[in-house]
């Protein structure tokens, strides 16, 4: 059993094995079903993934309030043609506001961690599946990862917006997601860690600020730069680059810093961009009063 | 401390857009019109907290509809409930309200059947998706619709555990938690939450057994 990184890092090299495959086994010790089921009930995480990752690129997804909407398929759109960042980074964020899009519209996806940070992990996945060519059973075995990253963050510390802001939600979605790519492209343990490391560590302290309170604005915003995040912490853990700081001292500090944010910081709509004059306004013309 | 499973952490497949405000509620829903029998003609929501104040910004309403309709979280109908409730002649009423002391995400639904009784259930959506029942019908009660539940009532007699527990030992089921309520009028709810789920048949026993005034089984959600 595995409750903090160092945990997974010592099975890993007791057993000879990648992170995907303890998180396998200790959910089947777990729950005592067959790795076969488990894995059976992943891919079927991964294939609502991928509908919500893909719905808004081909049609306008608009949210319920009428916040948000339509905005990943004016990226895919745009990525089409020259940008700045490149077409994989403008991928990536496509699918994620797909995802957030889908939410907000009421349609069906995959909480991972939470439903507001629903959008990175899948962006993340699906993007760097495409670009590294792995099949359907290596984008399973990813979400083992994710996963993985995500019991102990829980366990550690928080992944509710309401306790911890939005680096509980965003934060810790971009570092499952940056870990389970880092062990897709055949990184080691060791790197997959130091990723999740670095993707906590360039949005600590960010606040949930949700405009009328809604799992909207700025969330879909946010979904896309946790994905680009995501991916660039892959990049520089697989490149070599190292977290200084261990990733289970990273997930406290992310805990301590949370628990700091003043409550108006923490999904309540009363501060940060919700409490802006037009943030008061929108929240006025959804709701009254 | 909990142990999560790695569907805790990429789960619940659901309706978007939160999980406490709307797979949460879904539940609270299904778990409620579960206990309130199938046929009903009206349903009032008394909404508390920040269900009152949000909830048609997060299609709570709608979440909530959908599961006394019977429909699972992730089911894509819930969007379309308000109507399907209508197509039904179900009358739906929200009503927002002040419930006391409570937690944020309250809800108390009244179920008004088609034989003429009156059901109430209250619970709350506590967070990722996961609930609690709070009261039936006044009573307080404390369960999370994670396991196989059986809610009895019965007239108050001893040994009345002891029969109830012999049906379920002899499928090998075991009991997981339990929690036995009386009420001055002598009536007993007991609350058995367990590792499976029983068979129709077992139920069938069970409401049998003698003395016994109600039993409602819920399968986790």
């Amino acid at each position: 059993m595995y409750t903090k990184g160092k945990d997974l890092l010592n099975l890993t090299k007791e057993s000879n094995k990648k992170i995907w495959e303890i998180v396998l086994d200790f959910e089947c010790e777990r729950t005592g079903k067959t790795k076969e089921e488990v894995f059976e009930g992943m891919r079927n995480v991964l294939k609502v993934m991928m509908d919500s990752a893909n719905k808004g690129l081909n049609e306008e997804v608009n949210s319920i309030s009428g916040l948000i909407g339509g905005n990943a398929k004016k990226v895919e759109d745009y990525r089409r043609g020259k940008t700045i960042s490149g077409d994989i980074i403008n991928k990536a964020m496509a699918r994620a506001l797909s995802v957030s899009e889908v939410n907000a519209s009421m349609g069906r996806i995959v909480a991972a961690p939470t439903a507001g940070s629903a959008g990175i992990l899948p962006a993340v996945m699906i993007t760097a599946a495409e670009v590294l060519e792995k099949n359907e059973d290596e984008m399973v075995k990813a979400l083992f990862t994710a996963s993985g990253i995500g019991q102990i963050i829980a366990k550690n510390a928080t992944v509710s917006g309401a306790e911890g802001g939005c680096q509980a939600e965003c934060g810790s979605a971009a570092a499952m997601a940056a870990a389970a790519v880092v062990e897709m492209a055949g990184g080691t343990p060791e790197q997959a860690l130091h990723a999740a490391s670095i993707a906590i560590q360039n949005i600590l302290g960010l606040v949930c600020d949700p405009v009328a309170g809604l799992v909207e604005a700025p969330c879909y915003l946010r979904n896309s730069s946790g994905a680009v995040n995501a991916l660039t912490s892959a990049d520089l853990a697989l490149a070599g680059v190292k977290s200084i700081i261990p990733f289970d001292e990273v997930v406290d500090a992310m805990y301590k810093v949370g628990k700091s944010l003043p409550f108006e910081l923490r999904e309540t709509a009363l501060g940060g961009i919700a409490s802006t004059p037009t943030g008061q306004k929108l929240m006025k013309d959804i709701f009254g009063e | 401390m909990k142990l999560y499973g790695v569907f805790d952490i990429l789960g619940p497949i659901m309706i978007g857009p939160s999980s406490s405000h709307t797979a949460g509620a879904a539940r609270l829903g299904k778990v409620a019109g579960k206990i309130a029998g199938e046929d009903f003609k009206k349903v009032e929501f008394y909404l508390h907290g920040s269900f009152a104040k949000t909830y048609k910004g997060h299609g709570t309403d709608r979440a909530l509809v959908a599961g006394v309709l019977g429909m699972e979280p992730y089911d894509e109908r819930l969007r379309n409930s308000l109507e399907i409730a209508k197509e039904k002649g179900i009358e739906i009423i929200f009503i927002p309200t002040d419930l006391g002391d409570q937690h944020p995400n309250t809800v108390k639904f009244v179920f008004y059947r088609d034989d003429e009784k009156t059901i109430e259930v209250m619970g709350s959506s506590i967070g990722g998706g996961n609930i609690l029942i709070t009261e039936i019908d006044g009573e307080k009660v404390e369960f999370t619709g994670e396991y196989p539940t059986i809610i009895t009532k019965y007239k108050d007699r001893k040994g009345m555990i002891a029969d109830i527990s012999k049906f379920i030992l002899e499928v090998d089921v075991n009991i997981a938690n339990m929690k036995v309520t009386r009420n001055p009028q002598k009536i007993t709810t007991a609350i058995i939450e367990l590792d499976a789920k029983l068979d129709d048949e077992v139920i069938e026993k069970i409401k049998n057994i003698k003395d016994m005034i109600n039993v409602v089984a819920i399968n986790p959600i």
